[in-house]
């Protein structure tokens, strides 16, 4: 991979776009009649099913309940077919458990939770094409799928991945990038507030960098933010026309 | 077992100390604690403690076959206990939710930031690999256990010497320390974990964290950098919202911290390859001397004492003279049983006088041995139940009737015991 052009000299990228432009991100809401709340989103190849169900009384063990607000639970599992090479675990792993870790911490940050106390909310992910930037399309889907089950949240939480090529950071990675050896940061963002519910970065950048990094990285955010919303804007509108409203 | 909970006071407590800028320890805001990091005798092992957190680090190599898609590169495998010995919070055999998630900060810390030049450890490509595994144990949980883990697996790496092999036509020859000097690693840089928590919905920040204020921590953001300023990784967790500004103070406090830190390893490193060319003893036995576990060992308190010594001085003053104390064990009550009784204790001075006495007195018996017993025993009663009765005003003085009966019975049965005692010699 060492000898792969990250970024032409034009400035376009493997797949053609520009540097800050993100992939095509499509995603429709409530896919499933079972879930209290589910989306899919594809972000390029990235493909991802959110579900929630809750808030719903505590399951299995009892002692884990906050009297104060609700327990996140999440799963995030990745489909044996979603690699090129087939997966043997969808999860359970070390990554997957670090990533259900992640994606807990950036909605407990979001969800407010302390509306509904000794209860629990849970949302499973499943990645069923993985294209790079698999947290960040995870926690897209997943707000889709919290807004769909009507938990209330303080804003969107809108994640993206920006990796730093030539001085340049390029926003929404995919695969090919993300294993070309690109230092890539992954940032959940409320954009609303500019705040960050998240931050993960891998490999080495230097420290005066790191600003223009994760500013390219907010941006990114509230670009997809704003797809997001209208997507939930246009479900919405869907779903009126069909109630008759 | 689970933790006990923070008690609401206590938690309150603290939240207010941090409100009022002061730790519990007291340092400032972006202080650390104290870090020590000594080694063992073999190569690759360090234990570093920072305050009361321990960890040690162990660093070994095998040979094994190179994975598929990478075949002439070396394995990193890395791995932290948290054994129960840490913390009773910390269970045995299962992977915690903090477990997974120090360990994969230290991979991402050492193995994705490339630190280690892995391709260097190939032998023979898609066949032969060295894997180099480092297990890092917690020893004592006292808050801020990635930063002590990542300080311990570098410095265990630096600090590590595989063995030379040699490659005749398809052989493989490993050889032993004693025929080839072990080659160390070859390592880039250094990156090394800093942690801050955040208090009060990211309010007020704190560097290094100790156990009880993790406790209370709304989130940690944990930034790995090098000397040359560099990220190696970032990883905020808890729920909390960050906002840019503090991600970027946190960076610039980051690289400060990693220097001194950097600066602190290199000279241990130094000092250790110093001992061991000068031949001299090194090792844990040699760095840690005089810490038995049995000592009452108290660190220095980076606590302001201003006035202290007057205060005590004064104190002392004021006190009456402390009663004489009662040298020999005291049995209280007849029929009970004396742990060590007639063993020489080794507790100051005053034993010194009294060992001496009973020297005295061991004569005279001899001398007198052929006399009555009972006289024998009625200078010994007199003496000790005077000492008794003297302590006892002191202690109890609204109890006075009751108590010097049962010790003047008691400690006429210890002559008694003591008597049938030089008997038998």
């Amino acid at each position: 991979m060492a000898g792969l052009e990250l970024l032409s000299d034009q400035g376009y990228r493997l797949d053609g776009r520009k540097a800050t432009e993100l992939r095509k991100v499509q995603a429709r809401m409530g896919v499933f009649a079972q879930a209290d709340g589910s989306a899919y989103l594809e972000q390029g190849n990235t493909k991802a099913l959110a579900v929630v169900y809750g808030p719903h009384e505590m399951r299995g063990s009892r002692s884990r309940t906050l009297h104060d607000r609700a327990i996140i639970n999440c799963q995030y599992s990745m489909a044996t077919f979603s690699t090129a090479e087939r997966k043997r675990r969808p999860h359970g792993d070390r990554k997957s458990t670090e990533m259900s870790l992640h994606l807990k911490q950036t909605f407990e940050a979001a969800v407010m939770t302390q509306l509904y106390p000794r209860s629990q909310i849970d949302i499973y992910v499943k990645i069923l094409q993985s294209d790079g930037g698999n947290y960040s399309v995870c926690v897209n889907a997943a707000t889709l799928a919290v807004i769909d089950a009507g938990i209330p949240m303080r804003d969107y939480v809108c994640a993206c991945t920006v990796g730093f090529v030539d001085e340049t950071p390029l926003a929404d990675l995919c695969y090919a990038e993300e294993s070309g050896g690109v230092s890539s940061l992954a940032l959940a963002l409320l954009p609303r507030g500019g705040q960050i519910a998240l931050l993960q970065m891998d490999a080495r950048l230097h420290q005066d960098h790191l600003e223009t990094l994760i500013e390219a990285a907010m941006t990114a955010c509230k670009g997809v933010s704003k797809v997001l919303d209208e997507v939930v804007r246009q479900h919405l509108q869907e779903v009126s026309v069909l109630t008759g409203e | 077992m689970k933790d006990t909970p923070l008690s609401n006071c206590e938690r309150d407590f603290l939240l207010k100390a941090i409100e009022e800028k002061k730790r519990l320890d007291g340092r400032q805001t972006y202080d650390y604690r104290k870090i020590k990091i000594t080694f063992g005798t073999d190569y690759g092992c360090c234990f570093v403690d920072l305050g009361k957190t321990r960890v040690m680090a162990q660093v070994s190599c095998e040979l094994v076959a190179p994975k598929e898609n990478r075949p002439n590169e070396g394995i990193m495998f890395f791995n932290i206990e948290l054994s129960p010995m840490a913390s009773p919070a910390f269970e045995q055999g299962r992977q915690s939710e903090l477990s997974v998630k120090l360990n994969r900060q230290l991979e991402r810390c050492l193995r994705n930031s490339k630190c280690i030049d892995t391709e260097s450890l190939c032998v023979v490509s898609g066949e032969k690999v060295w894997q180099i595994r480092v297990d890092v144990h917690m020893l004592n949980h006292d808050g801020n256990l990635m930063d002590a883990a990542s300080i311990a697996a570098i410095t265990a790496l630096c600090h590590f010497r595989r063995p030379d092999v040699g490659i005749q036509g398809d052989e493989v020859t490993v050889y032993s320390p004693e025929e080839r000097d072990p080659i160390p690693l070859s390592i880039y840089h250094m990156p090394i974990s800093v942690s801050f928590s955040f208090f009060q919905q990211g309010t007020y920040l704190l560097v290094d964290p100790c156990e009880r204020e993790e406790r209370v921590m709304d989130g940690l953001l944990m930034i790995a950098m090098n000397k040359h300023r560099e990220i190696c990784s970032i990883q905020s967790s808890g729920g909390i919202m960050l906002l840019k500004d503090q991600v970027m103070r946190c960076s610039k406090i980051a690289s400060v911290k990693v220097s001194e830190i950097t600066e602190l390893i290199s000279k241990a490193l130094d000092n250790d390859k110093k001992a061991r060319k000068a031949g001299g003893r090194c090792g844990f036995a040699e760095s840690i001397p005089q810490e038995r576990i049995t000592a009452l060992k108290m660190d220095e308190t980076p606590v302001e004492m201003m006035d202290v010594t007057d205060r005590a001085n004064d104190i002392v003053q004021k006190a009456e003279a402390p009663p004489q104390t009662v040298p020999s064990p005291v049995v209280p009550a007849p029929g009970v049983g004396q742990v060590g009784q007639g063993l020489q204790n080794t507790w100051g001075l005053e034993e010194q006088e009294e060992s001496d006495n009973s020297g005295e007195e061991q004569e005279e018996i001899k001398t007198q041995m052929k006399e009555k017993k009972d006289e024998n025993r009625g200078g010994d009663v007199v003496e000790i139940s005077d000492s008794e009765e003297e302590e006892v005003v002191i202690l109890h003085p609204e109890a006075p009737d009751k108590l010097p009966k049962n010790t003047g019975s008691g400690s006429h049965q210890k002559g008694a015991a003591t008597t049938k005692k030089r008997q038998k010699k």
